[in-house]
Parts: C-alpha cells; sequence; structure tokens
C-alpha cells in the first residue's frame, strides 16, 4: 500500500460483530461454558511479605471428601520460568515456578485445591498446615538496593535467557543506560535547565471479568484450556513448559474476554487448572476472587527523576531521565516496561543530547506487569508536567512550546535504535505525524485560553492544563501476527485469526479489512479468533499491534485470495485476469460481464479444476510508527476539601487511518477514563507489612458514570504507509494523558505542581498549605 | 436447608427448591443455566449481575434466592422481543458502540431498563445517576450513555 485511495467499509463505524450475542447475554465468557462434573479450584495465598516454608501439611485437605487433588512445592516439578505472556524466549528474567518453598509476596501462592464445589475447595484450604520461617520483608524500592538488604530471589536457578543484565543477589531486575551526546554539558549549557522528580503509584487494571480459566483433559492425552487471556500462543507455550509437555498436547481457546488492559498478558492461572485438571483427571476451573483479582498484576510503581534544559527561545536542549521501577516480587516485563518509559516518551521531542537510565528492582510488594501505556503513562507524566513548567518558566504557551519542538513526519530519535525490547531497538523514522492537528484541533474545540481565567481568592477554582503523547504500533522485529481466509461455495469467507479479541472489536476491523479487499460485505467473513488448533499464531492482544500488524496480515492474505478468485473468474469467462476485478460481492469485467463469486466459490469446490481457493499470510514489522495525541482538561479544585473535578476532557488522536471510528474512539475514551482514575482516585494501598488495604471495589474505587465528564474525542486522519489502509494503533496512548494533563490543570487552578501521583483531596490540601505558608 | 419456591422467571413460570442460603445469582447460572447475569465481584459492587425483581434493578449476587419467592424476574436472556428479535435497548447498545467487551453489558442494559420504565426521557445526567452502580472499565461511558439516550428516543417514537 503505498496512496491513500477511497474504501468501502474500511472507515465506517460498522457495528462491533459480537454486539448482538454479547446483548443477548449469549454464553460467550469462559465461566459460561463449564462442563458437567467440573471441578472448582482455590489458591492458598501466603499471609507474609517475605518467608520460607519451614512445613505444610496437606493431608487434612486432601482427606475431606469431595476434595480431588492438592497442588504444592511438594509435588509439582519446579520449573523456572515467567508469568509474562511475551515473545520467546522472553526479556522477563525465570525467577517464577509453579509452587515454590519460599513466599515473596502477601498473595503469593502455596497450594492449590480442585474439589467439587467451591465451598469445599474454600473449606480445603482452610485444613491446610503451614509454618514459616518470616524474613525481613522490603516494601519501599528505595531500600532494595541498600547495603545489607535482604535478598529476595535467592535461589541458584533464577535466571535470564537473554543478554541482559540481572543481578537478583543485589535485589536488581534490570538495569539499562544509554547516552547520546553529551548531557551533562547540555544541562550545564543551556539558558534554563530544571530537575524535578516524579513518582507513580501502585494500581489494578480492574477488568470487570476477573481472571478465569478452565482445563479439561481430552480422552487422547490432550487437554484443552479455555481462559480469559490475551496470549493464547504464549498460554500454550508456557503451559507446556510448566507441564514439562510438548505444546502439540495442549490446545488454548480464548472464548469473549470480559477486559484484560494488560493484566491478562499474564498467563497467571492457567497453569494451576492445567496441573490440577491433569493430577484429578477431570475438568477444573478456576475464577480469582475479586480480592485476589487486585492483588494479581499491578502498574509498576515509579519513582523518576528528569533534568532538561532549554533555550531562552524556547528549543529543547538535552534531557536525562532516570527511573527507579518497582517490580514486586517477580521480574514480569519490568525490563521491557521501564525500556519504553524511554522508547515511547523521550522521541516526542527533539533533542541535542539524551541520556536515559533506569533501574528495576525487587521489592516484596504486589508483583507488577503489563498495564495499557506500559511505562509510558509514567514517564509520560514526569515529561509533560516538566513541560509545562518550562513553558510557563519561558513565557511561552504550552501549546506552542510543543509545536516547536514536536518530532516531524521524516524525522528521527536516536532512542529508537538505541532501546528496544530490553537491548537495541529498530531505527525509523517517523512517517505519518498528525500531532500539530491533533494540537490546533483539541485547542479549538477546547477552547484553550478562551476560558475564564481563574480567581485567586474564590473556594472553587478552576484551571486548564494539557499534554502530548506517543505510543507505539507493535514490537518491530518481534512480534508476529498471521491470518488464513478460505472462500466458501456460496462467496463467503472463513477468516482465521491468531489475533486476541478481549472486548477491543479487533474481530471487527480485521473483518472490516478483509471485506474491503474481497469486495463483500461485512456479513460474509465469518472470523474465528485465537484458537491455537484452528487459527495461525499471533503473538496476542499487546503492544498496541492488533491493528497494525494482524490487520496488515489479513490484508495480505486477502489480497492472495482475490488474485486467487479473478484467476477461477478469468478461467470461466476467458478473459485475462487483469481486466477484472471485485466488487459488490462479483467480479467484474472491464467489459461489463460479471459473476457472482457464490458462482466461482461453486464451481472452484465442485465443478472445474476443483480448488479451495485460500491463503495465509503472515506479517513482521521493522517500524513501530507511534499514533500520536493531544489532551486538554479543564478541572475545579475545591480549595477547602481538596477535591478536584473533571470539567471537561477532550483528546485529539492521529491513529492513522481509524478502521472503524466508533471504535476507535470507544478505545480513546475508556483509556483516558482508566488514566483518571490512575490520575486522581485509583491507588493500591500497602500497610507495613505489605498487605493490601484496599482489595476491593468498595475501598479501591474505578470511575463509574457519576466521576467522569463526557470525555471528547477528536480522530485527526493521517495515512501510515506502512499500515493497512493507513492504520496505527489507538488502544494504549489514550491512558497516558491524564495525569499530567490533571496535574497541569491543578497547577494552573491553585497554583501547585504536584509531582506525587494520584493527586487526592490530602495531597492537594498539604500542597496549597505548603504553598500558603511559604508565601508568608 | 431447602426451601419450595416458585416465580416468574422471564414471563414462564418457576418451581424449584433451593437452600436457604443460595443467591440469586447461582440459582440463575448454575441451576437455571442463564449464563448471562455476570460475576463480576460478588459484593454488590460492580453491577454485572444485575436482574430486575419486580421491575427494580438488584445485584443478584447479594439477593438472596428465596425472596424471589411470587415474584417476576427479568434476565437479560428475558428482554429480547418474543420473536427473537433484541429489544431497542439491547439494539441501541449494539448500534450506538454500548458494548465493548460486553461483561457489563447485560447489568448495564438491565440497569437501564429499570430507569425506562420509570423515566422514559431521561437526561444525560439522570443517565449516569442511574447507572452509577454498574460499572465498565472498557468505555468510559460515553457510548452507553449515547446507547440508552437513542433507545429512550426510538421508544418514544414507537409509542
Amino acid at each position: 500500500m503505498s496512496a491513500e485511495r477511497k474504501t468501502r467499509i474500511v472507515g465506517r463505524s460498522v457495528a462491533k460483530s459480537d454486539g448482538m450475542e454479547l446483548a443477548c447475554g449469549a454464553p460467550l465468557f469462559c465461566e459460561d461454558q463449564l462442563p458437567p462434573g467440573c471441578l472448582h479450584a482455590r489458591v492458598l495465598r501466603s499471609s507474609y511479605a517475605h518467608a520460607r516454608i519451614v512445613s505444610l501439611d496437606v493431608a487434612p485437605a486432601e482427606q475431606l471428601e469431595g476434595v480431588a487433588a492438592v497442588l504444592h512445592h511438594g509435588n509439582v516439578p519446579r520449573v523456572m520460568r515467567t508469568t509474562a505472556g511475551q515473545g520467546a524466549p522472553e526479556p522477563s528474567p525465570y525467577d517464577f515456578t509453579t509452587f515454590d518453598s519460599k513466599l515473596r509476596y502477601v498473595g503469593d501462592r502455596v497450594a492449590a485445591v480442585a474439589a467439587e464445589t467451591p465451598e469445599l475447595a474454600r473449606q480445603a484450604l482452610g485444613l491446610i498446615q503451614l509454618e514459616v520461617e518470616q524474613l525481613p520483608a522490603i516494601i519501599d524500592a528505595h531500600k532494595a538496593q541498600a547495603p545489607g538488604a535482604v535478598v529476595i530471589h535467592d535461589e541458584p536457578d533464577a535466571r535470564v535467557v537473554i543478554p541482559v543484565t540481572y543481578e537478583p543477589q543485589r535485589n536488581l531486575v534490570a538495569h539499562v543506560d544509554f547516552q547520546v551526546g553529551d548531557v551533562e554539558k547540555g544541562l550545564a549549557a543551556a539558558d534554563a535547565s530544571f530537575d524535578r522528580e516524579y513518582s507513580c503509584h501502585y494500581a489494578q487494571h480492574a477488568p470487570i471479568e476477573p481472571h478465569c480459566a478452565l482445563a479439561e483433559p481430552l480422552a487422547n492425552g490432550r487437554l484443552r484450556i479455555t481462559t480469559s487471556t490475551q496470549v493464547p500462543f504464549h498460554v500454550r507455550r508456557i503451559v507446556a513448559q510448566a507441564l514439562q509437555w510438548p505444546v502439540s498436547r495442549i490446545r488454548v481457546i480464548k472464548p469473549r474476554i470480559g477486559g484484560g488492559f494488560g493484566a491478562k498478558q499474564e498467563v497467571l492461572i492457567e497453569d494451576l487448572v492445567a496441573f490440577l485438571a491433569v493430577r484429578s483427571g477431570r475438568p477444573v476451573f478456576l475464577r480469582l476472587s475479586r480480592a485476589e483479582e487486585f492483588n494479581s498484576r499491578t502498574r509498576h510503581p515509579m519513582h523518576i527523576r528528569l533534568r532538561t534544559s532549554v533555550s531562552a527561545k524556547g528549543e529543547l536542549k538535552s534531557v536525562d531521565m532516570n527511573v527507579l521501577s518497582n517490580t514486586g516480587a517477580y521480574g514480569c516485563h519490568g525490563l521491557t516496561v521501564v525500556c519504553n518509559c524511554g522508547s515511547k516518551v523521550l522521541p516526542l521531542y527533539r533533542w541535542d543530547d539524551i541520556r536515559f537510565w533506569a533501574d528495576v528492582v525487587y521489592t516484596n510488594g504486589p508483583v507488577a506487569g503489563a498495564y495499557r501505556g506500559y511505562g509510558a503513562t509514567q514517564a509520560a507524566f514526569a515529561m509533560e508536567v516538566q513541560m509545562d513548567e518550562m513553558a510557563r518558566a519561558l513565557g511561552i504557551d504550552p501549546v506552542q512550546f510543543r509545536l516547536q519542538n514536536h518530532i516531524r513526519s521524516g524525522e528521527t530519535s536516536p532512542v529508537f535504535q538505541a532501546l528496544g525490547e530490553g537491548g537495541e531497538g529498530v531505527a525509523q523514522n517517523i512517517g505519518s505525524n498528525g500531532l500539530a492537528k491533533c494540537l490546533r484541533q483539541a485547542a479549538k474545540e477546547f477552547g484553550w485560553r478562551r476560558r475564564p481565567r481563574r480567581q485567586s481568592k474564590a473556594i472553587l477554582r478552576r484551571g486548564q492544563g494539557m499534554a502530548c503523547l506517543m505510543q507505539g504500533s507493535s514490537i518491530p522485529e518481534v512480534d508476529m501476527g498471521a491470518a488464513s481466509i478460505k472462500m466458501n461455495e456460496d462467496g463467503s469467507f472463513n477468516l482465521l485469526v491468531g489475533a486476541t479479541d478481549l472486548g477491543t472489536g479487533s474481530d471487527t476491523i480485521l473483518a472490516q479489512i478483509a471485506a474491503e479487499v474481497l469486495g463483500v460485505e461485512m456479513a460474509q467473513i465469518l472470523v474465528t479468533s485465537s484458537d491455537t488448533d484452528l487459527t495461525p499464531f499471533d503473538v496476542g492482544a499487546y503492544a498496541s499491534s492488533t491493528t497494525y500488524l494482524s490487520g496488515e496480515a489479513v490484508r495480505k492474505a486477502a489480497k492472495t485470495v482475490a488474485g486467487q478468485i479473478r484467476k477461477v473468474a478469468a478461467n470461466i469467462l476467458g478473459l485475462p485476469v487483469r481486466k477484472l476485478s471485485l466488487a459488490e460481492g462479483q467480479v467484474v469485467a472491464a467489459d461489463g460481464q460479471s459473476l457472482t463469486l457464490a458462482r466461482i466459490g461453486a464451481s472452484s469446490l465442485y465443478e472445474k479444476d476443483q480448488n479451495q481457493i485460500g491463503a495465509f499470510a503472515s506479517h513482521t514489522t521493522q517500524k513501530s510508527p507511534p499514533p500520536f495525541s493531544a489532551h486538554f482538561a479543564e478541572v475545579e479544585v475545591d480549595t477547602e476539601t481538596g477535591l478536584v473535578r473533571v470539567l471537561d476532557y477532550v483528546a485529539a488522536v492521529d491513529c492513522g487511518t481509524a478502521i472503524n471510528p466508533a471504535l476507535a474512539e470507544g478505545q480513546v475514551e475508556g483509556a483516558v477514563a482508566n488514566g483518571l482514575g490512575y490520575a486522581l482516585i485509583e491507588e493500591i494501598k500497602l500497610d507495613e507489612r505489605g498487605r493490601l488495604r484496599n482489595g476491593s471495589f468498595r475501598e479501591y474505587k474505578i470511575p463509574s458514570t457519576l466521576d467522569l465528564p463526557k470525555i471528547r474525542v477528536i480522530l485527526v486522519p493521517t495515512y501510515e504507509a506502512s499500515g493497512p489502509y493507513g492504520a496505527k494503533s489507538v488502544s494504549e496512548i489514550g491512558i497516558n494523558g491524564p495525569l499530567p494533563a490533571i496535574a497541569n490543570a491543578i497547577f494552573d487552578a491553585v497554583g501547585v505542581r504536584l509531582r506525587q501521583a494520584p493527586f487526592t483531596p490530602e495531597k492537594i490540601l498539604a500542597a496549597l498549605k505548603a504553598a500558603e505558608q511559604e508565601s508568608s | 436447608m431447602k426451601i419450595d419456591l416458585s416465580f416468574t422467571l422471564n414471563g414462564s413460570p418457576i418451581n424449584t427448591s433451593v437452600a436457604v442460603d443460595r443467591r440469586l445469582v447461582d440459582l440463575l447460572r448454575d441451576e437455571l443455566d442463564l449464563t448471562g447475569t455476570k460475576i463480576g465481584c460478588e459484593e454488590g459492587e460492580c453491577g454485572a449481575c444485575t436482574v430486575l425483581v419486580d421491575g427494580q434493578a438488584v445485584n443478584s449476587c447479594l439477593f438472596p434466592a428465596p425472596e424471589v419467592d411470587g415474584k417476576h424476574v427479568i434476565t437479560i436472556e428475558g428482554l429480547g422481543e418474543s420473536d427473537n428479535r433484541l429489544s431497542e435497548l439491547q439494539q441501541a447498545f449494539v448500534d450506538q458502540g454500548g458494548i465493548q467487551c460486553g461483561f457489563c453489558s447485560p447489568g448495564m442494559i438491565l440497569s437501564a431498563r429499570a430507569l425506562l420504565n420509570e423515566n422514559p426521557n431521561p437526561s444525560q445526567d439522570e443517565i449516569r445517576e442511574a447507572l452509577g452502580g454498574n460499572l465498565c472499565r472498557c468505555t468510559g461511558y460515553v457510548q452507553i450513555v449515547d446507547s440508552i439516550q437513542t433507545a429512550a428516543a426510538r421508544e418514544n417514537s414507537d409509542d
């Protein structure tokens, strides 16, 4: 694809292909499909942040009537691996086994039970006798590397499987350091420089459907796993690794998924139901309780020191970003999330000198993992708040300041080459770039600088803030997506994709791409996704990859199929292939003759030169074209209570061509809502012993209809030549905006800079008080 | 201990017996095979298990099954038209992007039904108020609110 052209179905907001079934409450989710005689699993979890198991007596549980299997470190093989659902070899350390004799956080696995009912399973857990030797625990990431700090992963078999820094004896999970130019010189020489520290907190994905998985032993010796996952092919590989089975004995099916947001990029419970099913010879189902879900995976808390310098005219000069990331008790996604702090934030602006260096450390806190935004959320907070501070110091409008400094089409950043998924990245030039348009359109729609100014004496004070963002589209030279298409005799097509629709609508947009190429309506494309026995491989739903990567695989497969159809038609019509094209369910010749696809399908299957029309295609990429976005927020701060109300929010996004604008808008609206929760109300709180203090929706609030303004989204079309029909990604970028946009709006309203998220009433009142004391 | 129970479910009479401590959601899902009612938190906070009992939206994860005796219960499976057509409300959710992952949708749609029964022409604020107990993590609620306004308009024009 090189040129933009008019499309028929691509670019239209067709209804989601699974919408009707979902609206009917059809049995589409994992827990809706439990077979008769299914056992229920429960997990005994550590109530200690750090302890060694001295003795574990499961006999009373095993003897309870109705208990079919009890698993623990004494009866499950030790296979070191990671729970991170990433391509192999994984960039996450192998620091985890199904059960270990050491417990590293409150919530770590001790044992698992399968029983006839959930109640019996729970009762059995209560009969297990556990004796431990408690160890000193590290909760604060700053203390993880202190001299004499307890070693969290002292097991000799913890290791990395790619060549990267890993020093568990120092609680160091990963270390990254690169420099282009001379940052210290650049910081010292510039007209103005800034040096600030920022911190981001633990938060949970909170999909409304918790993690669920069902494992069924089959009569042929295989195991079928139906699971609420973003990564079915990685589940197959990792469960096979844990069981020490060949991949061929496992089939993984992804049903409809009730949201994931990164939490379900972890292979978190599939190994348990697999082992329990194999051990009992029965189907086993496990759903995490909401409390367990809150302690399943979290966003990496980070401490970021950001130093920048700028000329008096507002040209950015040098940047030095230093990150301390807390991965909790296990290192899943530790390295790659922190790499994204640099790679998805620093290239947004032109810098003369760049340094990015980061440490990722173990603590005995909840385990962090993939979470929508994936490091960019945390780093964009630091960068965009500092950009605001710089603009104000220089007396330049923050929008103008970004327009002056952002990366342009055709330009590159040394960061792309320097920083990849752990190791080096892949150099790229920016293709499509609608950031300037995003800034101008969103500013206009929002009424930037045309709203009434704050009144410094009022109790309720309003302010406005903004931020700019970029993300990526898939992982270049790592991710692969594949699709196959076959034609039926009525002119319909089976589209099989490994891509994983977790509620995002990818089945729909992939069908739109196939329908566009094949010249048919949506109803003619029958999508089957994510069944490891049936569909081609795909890495899964993460790294904002599906539209851009899997979409291009679908387009390529459809192109090949279209070619085959024209060839069959050419034989029937006695015309050269080049004179034929596909449109409206027909092959049309230049001279006006036409054949229906049903005629061609029937001919190919039953009549002449019998042959299955169909094709496979795979796609990898050398680029990860960033979507760009500009966010604007207006808040009202109550200076007596510290409460912040979001009055208005506008997000303009350049995702290239929106294959389905309504779905793209839905992605942005949902991401912004999640980001607003992270900025204002969501925070996992731990007590001094590492226990979660708010593991329920009653105590950990996620935004409801009453907490959010009507989020306004503007899609700014551009054309990314390397993507299917010009598309880039859209799913993650929106979550990165609210932290900085709200922080900047709060500053605008009340004149205090909040650099520690979330912006709770307590922090705002404390900041107002401090500011008052300073001025008096 | 089990007790006998008679109620109307989606328009049909049900006679069964349940344990006294059985939750309505378990009766529906495990014994009556109506899995459209979802389990999200089991503490009455997320609203995924919302059903209508005598027209009122309730969290079936907290609602004791024996208490539906003599009452009318509507679940998502009972909302469509008799001839296999979606109700206006369900259709509007499909058309207006009110569904992303679909896990909160049955509860969301039933809360919206309870609202429209009381108030056929709600404002955006009234919709947001009525749905305050139904959490959605995918949509940011924008297209859900639009869906309900669209359904209300269509229902009013049908009258």
